[in-house]
């Protein structure tokens, strides 16, 4: 039996008066890559946010039920959001490189966490290459390094937006729909270096392209109308849906 | 006739648009003619007035001859005490306005009142000086009550030019950092500054030349009609180039025509000078700038 690394319980989560989210039981198996489907205003984005608390940002979230990383909860009031999110990174749809250079957002996120340790310019540089070869663009950017990294093209933003995350070792990488403002080509670039990244990160992506589930996720699990439907291995769900509305999602009959 | 030929409509859509042009090219002229004036009379009529004695002397003979040095020295001080005063209290508000604040009805009220503020005429500020200043704080007529009084002047205007600056930072930016952990104050020092940080540098520049123009709040609060000697510590009076432009042009008889534009000639440049070192400053940072 797979460890879990997210674990949902009975969550609901509403905006204001509106329920997104109706006691949603989800596990997230550690190590895979589970793909979150399902038609527009599920829930599914809702859910990955959920996962590191990006939502309470807006200020009339409330949320009933436990949500669990690595068997803890996460949100209790102790929790504190720095080191959640240090362990939870997320990618949004939009590449967001910070206006630093191509080091600089590489290292942002482990200076922000690493507080007095002394790290040596060589550790630095060591960190940076290793992260960015997790994600394949060391080759492309190695002679680019002082270069601001928003004039990077959008693939390569993408991939960096990643590789950030990576020195300040996460659990879990929350992707949310991260080829979408991407061309063909550099999707399946994304795709690539996402498959590689398998066993070492726990990531949870949310997408509304099928065909990308189906080739680049081992786990997938299917929402509607803000339920958890339907969760298995991908070849399965795809193969064999259980429910009739996975069957009709996926076929193309809606969404 | 041909399918592309001009028809009468797009001869009037043609005048139209001369005319528009026109008009909007004649509303330019108008602008530039009165600056182009002003500088060509101050130019013609200022420059032999100038010279290395009347930047570095004192007046003499009733005001009517000598230099101006104590007036351009206590200009100086006055603008820089000035911006010590206003600039880290209006920066700090400004960045607690845009970036910590929540967004509520006292936040907008108080927003609202900073704008307004912007538009008290100064010679309110000045009797504000006055009282607060010179009379309540005990600091009598000086450089200090005077910088204070045009420090408070300027504040609502240093808040509203940096606001807009950190604002001008795409929200994207700290919402990246957020997600990675960071806090408000670690995303404001490495992410929001950096990339405003010549927005609010031009805005304050430009806002202290303002300042090194003002007559009506320094003249209750620290600047002298006359005081040929310069200034040693802040509790002093001062002369100051505005004031001493007003007292040769109206007070004193007998000035040669050349002094009071020489004075004024004197003053442009200064705040010339500090615009310029606010564009020069402003390019040199945008050029680190790229998003």
């Amino acid at each position: 039996m797979a460890e879990i690394a997210v674990e949902t319980r009975k969550l609901s989560l509403w905006y204001g008066t509106f329920q997104a989210l109706f006691d949603v039981d989800f596990r997230v198996k550690k190590g895979m890559i589970t793909s979150l489907i399902g038609p527009s205003g599920c829930g599914k984005s809702t859910l990955l946010r959920t996962i590191n608390r990006v939502n309470e940002r807006l200020g009339y979230v409330r949320t009933r039920g436990t949500v669990e990383v690595m068997g803890e909860d996460i949100l209790g009031e102790h929790v504190e959001l720095a080191r959640l999110r240090k362990e939870v990174g997320m990618v949004f749809q939009r590449p967001n490189p910070l206006p630093l250079s191509v080091r600089d957002n590489v290292l942002f996120s482990h200076r922000l966490h690493r507080g007095d340790t002394s790290v040596t310019k060589a550790d630095e540089e060591d960190l940076v290459e290793d992260a960015l070869r997790q994600v394949l663009l060391w080759d492309d950017v190695k002679d680019r390094l002082d270069r601001k990294a928003t004039r990077l093209s959008l693939e390569e933003q993408q991939k960096l937006c990643i590789a950030r995350l990576l020195p300040v070792k996460p659990t879990v990488l929350l992707m949310d729909e991260p080829t979408s403002a991407l061309d063909p080509k550099a999707t399946k670039a994304l795709e690539e270096l996402i498959w590689g990244l398998r066993g070492a990160y726990t990531i949870l992506i949310v997408t509304h392209n099928m065909a990308q589930a189906r080739r680049a996720s081992e786990e997938c699990a299917f929402m509607l109308m803000g339920k958890m439907m339907e969760v298995g291995p991908t070849d399965g769900l795809f193969l064999a849906p259980r429910l009739p509305e996975t069957a009709d999602y996926i076929e193309g009959r809606y969404g | 006739m041909s399918m592309f030929a001009e028809t009468s409509l797009n001869q009037r859509n043609r005048r139209v648009e001369w005319l528009v042009r026109a008009t909007f090219l004649m509303m330019t002229i108008i602008l530039i003619v009165p600056v182009a004036l002003i500088l060509g009379v101050l130019v013609t009529k200022g420059a032999p007035a100038l010279s290395w004695e009347f930047l570095t002397a004192v007046p003499r003979e009733g005001m009517t001859a000598g230099g101006i040095m104590p007036a351009l020295v206590g200009t100086i001080w006055i603008v820089l005490v000035a911006l010590i005063a206003s600039v880290p209290i209006g920066v700090a508000a400004a960045i607690y306005l845009s970036e910590y604040a929540p967004d509520n009805w006292l936040t907008r009220v108080i927003n609202l009142a900073i704008i307004n503020l912007a538009g008290v005429p100064s010679i309110v500020h000045a009797l504000f000086g006055l009282g607060a200043f010179v009379t309540f704080a005990g600091f009598g007529t000086s450089i200090l009550a005077a910088s204070l009084t045009l420090a408070v002047m300027t504040l609502p205007v240093v808040i509203v030019s940096t606001r807009e600056s950190l604002q001008s930072v795409p929200h994207a930016f700290r919402e990246a950092c957020w997600n990675m952990g960071a806090t408000k104050w670690q995303t404001i020092r490495r992410v929001v500054l950096p990339n405003s940080i010549s927005g609010i540098l031009t805005g304050v520049i430009l806002e202290v030349s303002r300042t090194a123009g003002e007559t009506a709040p320094i003249m209750f609060t620290g600047a002298a009609f006359f005081l040929p000697f310069l200034p040693q510590s802040v509790f002093d009076q001062t002369m100051a180039m505005s004031l001493h432009l007003y007292v040769v042009s109206t007070q004193v008889p007998n000035v040669p025509e050349a002094l009071p534009y020489g004075v004024a000639l004197v003053l442009i440049l200064m705040v010339l000078t500090m615009n310029a070192t606010s564009i020069a400053f402003r390019v040199y940072l945008r050029g680190k700038r790229k998003w």
